[in-house]
C-alpha cells in the first residue's frame, strides 16, 4: 500500500489551518497527491483539466447574479424587509421553520435547484430574517447581522441535505443501490429512500430546536436590555 | 433544443464580459483571471470530446489553465465595489415598487420548478425543447434569463445594468467561486492516487473486528471524517463500504444492508456540513452573504451536525442488527 498519496490531504489539512488562500491550497495538495501516487506531468494535467470542466454546473449560480443585483439596487431587500415588519404574526423562527419545511419537501420531491443561497437566501430570505430580528431586539450590530445570515444559509442547506435523500431518482440513493449491486446485493431504490426518513424527521426537529432556540436568546437580550432601560 | 452545454457557454459569456470590463479598467490580475476561467468555460465541451476521442492535448491545456487560475487568486483581492446607490435611494424605489420586486426573484425559483415538472412535455415542431440531461439546471439558466429581463423592466433600468450589478456580485465573491470546481477535480486525483483505499487500510488495521459496535462506530466517523477530507460523501461512500461496510458488518455481522447504505450516506451528509471543502455549500454563501468571517455558515451548523449524526448513529445501531 502506497502512503505517501496521503500528504494530499495534510498540504489541505495544514493549508486551511495557516489561512493560506484556499484555491492555491487545493491545486497544491491535486499536484502533491497526484505526482506521490506515481501521475507523469502530462497524465496529471489532462486529469487536472478534464475534472475541472467536468464539473462547469457548480457554478451556475452565477448566472442569477445579474437578475438579483439589479433588484437589490431596485431595494428588493429593503422591500423583504419592509414587508416583514408589516407581517405581525410571522416571527424569526416561523420564518426560518416554514422555509425549512418547504426545503424539505422541495428536496424530497427531486426539487434541490429551486431553492438556495444565490435563489432564495440572499435576496428574501435573510433580509426578511434580519426584519423579523430586528422586530424583536431593535439595536443588532453587525455581528449579530452575520450571525443571522449565517443561521438562514445553515437552514436552506440542512433542509437540503436532509430532504433529498428521501427521493428515489437522486445521486445518493442510486449511487447507494449501484454500490450494493456491483456486489451483488439487489435492492429497490424506495427500501433505500425509505431508511432515509429518520433522519430526515430528526434533522427537522433539531434544526427548529436550534432556531427557536436562538429566536429566545434574541428575545432574552432585549427583554435584559429592556430591564436596563427602565432602571 | 436547449442544451446544458449552451448554459456553459452563457457563463462563459458572462465571465469574458466581466474579465473585458476588468481590462477596461486596467485591473489585471483580475482580468487575467475571469478571462481564464471564461475561456476553459467556453471550450468545456471541447475539451470533453476530444479527451473521449483520445486526444489529451486540450485537457492538458485546460490543465495548465487550472494551474495559471491558482497562482492568479492570491492576487485578487475582494474589491470593496462602491454600494449600489445610497441607501436612500434604494428605500425610495423599495417603497415606490413594492411588492413589484418580488416578481422577478420569485420567477427565478418558479420557472426553474416549471421546467423540471413539465419541460420533458414541451415540444416545438416535434422536437422536444430541452434536452432531457440535466434539465433543471438548463431550467435554472433559463429562469435565470427571464427575471433579468422582468427585473430589467420593473426596476425601468437597461440590461446592462443587471450586468454591471452582476459583475459587482461576482467581484465581491471573487475567487470562492471557484472552489467547488477545484474541490471536485481534488477528489478526483485523490481517488486516482488511491487517498481513499490508504485511509480505509489505515482504519481497518487497528479495529477490533469482532465487535458489531466499534466496527459500526468506525463506520460512521470514517464516512464524517472522509466526508470532510474531500468535501463530499459521495467520494466517501463506496471506500468506506468496501473497507468496512461490506466485509465487515454486512457479511460478519449481519447488518440490513438498506439501513447501512442510507444512514451511513446520511453520516456522510453530517460531515458536508462541517467542512470547508464543500466549498459549494459552506464557503460561497459565506461569501454571497458577506459574511465577515468565512467560516460562519459551519459555524451555525456546527451543533445541529452533531445531534443530527448522534440522532442517525443511534438509529442506525438500533435498527441495522435487528
Amino acid at each position: 500500500m502506497n502512503y505517501w498519496p496521503l500528504l494530499g490531504v495534510a498540504v489541505i489539512v495544514v493549508g486551511f489551518l495557516l489561512r493560506f488562500n484556499p484555491v492555491l491550497v487545493v491545486v497544491t495538495a491535486a499536484v502533491g497527491s497526484g505526482l506521490l501516487a506515481g501521475l507523469t506531468i502530462p497524465a496529471l494535467l489532462a486529469l487536472l483539466g478534464k475534472s475541472f470542466v467536468s464539473s462547469r454546473m457548480l457554478m451556475l449560480f452565477v448566472l442569477t447574479l445579474p437578475a438579483i443585483g439589479l433588484l437589490e439596487r431596485a431595494g428588493l431587500r429593503e422591500h423583504a424587509q419592509r414587508w416583514m415588519t408589516r407581517l405581525h404574526g410571522l416571527t424569526l423562527a416561523r420564518l426560518l421553520i416554514g422555509y425549512l419545511l418547504l426545503r424539505q419537501l422541495l428536496a424530497a420531491l427531486g426539487l434541490t435547484g429551486v431553492a438556495g443561497a444565490a435563489q432564495t437566501v440572499r435576496p428574501l430570505l435573510a433580509p426578511m430574517g434580519e426584519a423579523a430580528a430586528a422586530k424583536i431586539h431593535p439595536g443588532l450590530d453587525d455581528a449579530d447581522r452575520d450571525e443571522l445570515r449565517a443561521v438562514a444559509a445553515a437552514t436552506d442547506n440542512i433542509g437540503r441535505f436532509f430532504g433529498e435523500d428521501v427521493f428515489i431518482a437522486l445521486g445518493a440513493v442510486l449511487l447507494i443501490q449501484g454500490f450494493y449491486a456491483q456486489h451483488g446485493i439487489e435492492l429497490s431504490p424506495l427500501s433505500i429512500a425509505l431508511w432515509a426518513l429518520p433522519t430526515a424527521v430528526a434533522a427537522f426537529v433539531i434544526q427548529s430546536v436550534r432556531i427557536w432556540l436562538y429566536q429566545r436568546r434574541l428575545q432574552r437580550r432585549a427583554a435584559g436590555l429592556r430591564a436596563e432601560a427602565a432602571d | 433544443m436547449l442544451r446544458i452545454e449552451y448554459v456553459y457557454w452563457l457563463i462563459a459569456a458572462f465571465l469574458l464580459y466581466c474579465g473585458l470590463r476588468d481590462l477596461r479598467e486596467r485591473r489585471a490580475w483580475h482580468a487575467a483571471f475571469w478571462l481564464v476561467l471564461g475561456v476553459l468555460f467556453g471550450a468545456g465541451d471541447y475539451v470533453l470530446a476530444q479527451q473521449a476521442a483520445g486526444h489529451a492535448l486540450p485537457a492538458q491545456l485546460a490543465g495548465i489553465g487550472v494551474i495559471v487560475l491558482a497562482l492568479l487568486a492570491p492576487r485578487l483581492h475582494r474589491h470593496a465595489h462602491a454600494e449600489e446607490g445610497s441607501a436612500a435611494q434604494r428605500l425610495q424605489s423599495a417603497i415606490r415598487l413594492g411588492h413589484k420586486l418580488l416578481v422577478p426573484a420569485l420567477l427565478i425559483p418558479l420557472v426553474t420548478l416549471l421546467v423540471a415538472l413539465f419541460g420533458g412535455y414541451l415540444a416545438f415542431a416535434g422536437r422536444h425543447l430541452f434536452a432531457t440531461a440535466q434539465m433543471t439546471l438548463t431550467g435554472l439558466a433559463l429562469a435565470c434569463v427571464i427575471a433579468l429581463f422582468a427585473a430589467a423592466r420593473v426596476a425601468r433600468a437597461p440590461l446592462s445594468a443587471g450586468l454591471a450589478e452582476g459583475r459587482r456580485l461576482l467581484d465581491a465573491i471573487g475567487w470562492a467561486a471557484l472552489l467547488p470546481l477545484l474541490l471536485a477535480a481534488l477528489g478526483e486525483v485523490f481517488t486516482q492516487s488511491g487517498v481513499g483505499a490508504a485511509i480505509a487500510a489505515l482504519a481497518t488495521s487497528w479495529l477490533p473486528t469482532g465487535s458489531a459496535l466499534a466496527c459500526l462506530v468506525t463506520f460512521a466517523l470514517g464516512m464524517v471524517l472522509f466526508t470532510v477530507i474531500m468535501g463530499n460523501a459521495f467520494a466517501a461512500f463506496p471506500v468506506m463500504m468496501a473497507g468496512i461496510g461490506l466485509p465487515l458488518l454486512i457479511r460478519q455481522h449481519g447488518a440490513d444492508p438498506a439501513i447501512l447504505g442510507s444512514m451511513g450516506m446520511l453520516c456522510g451528509y453530517c460531515g458536508t456540513l462541517l467542512t470547508p471543502m464543500a466549498a459549494d455549500y459552506n464557503l460561497v454563501p459565506a461569501a454571497l452573504l458577506e459574511l465577515r468571517n468565512p467560516y460562519g455558515v459551519i459555524r451555525a451548523q456546527l451543533w445541529s451536525a452533531w445531534w443530527i449524526l448522534a440522532a442517525t448513529f443511534v438509529t442506525m445501531w438500533l435498527l441495522a442488527f435487528r
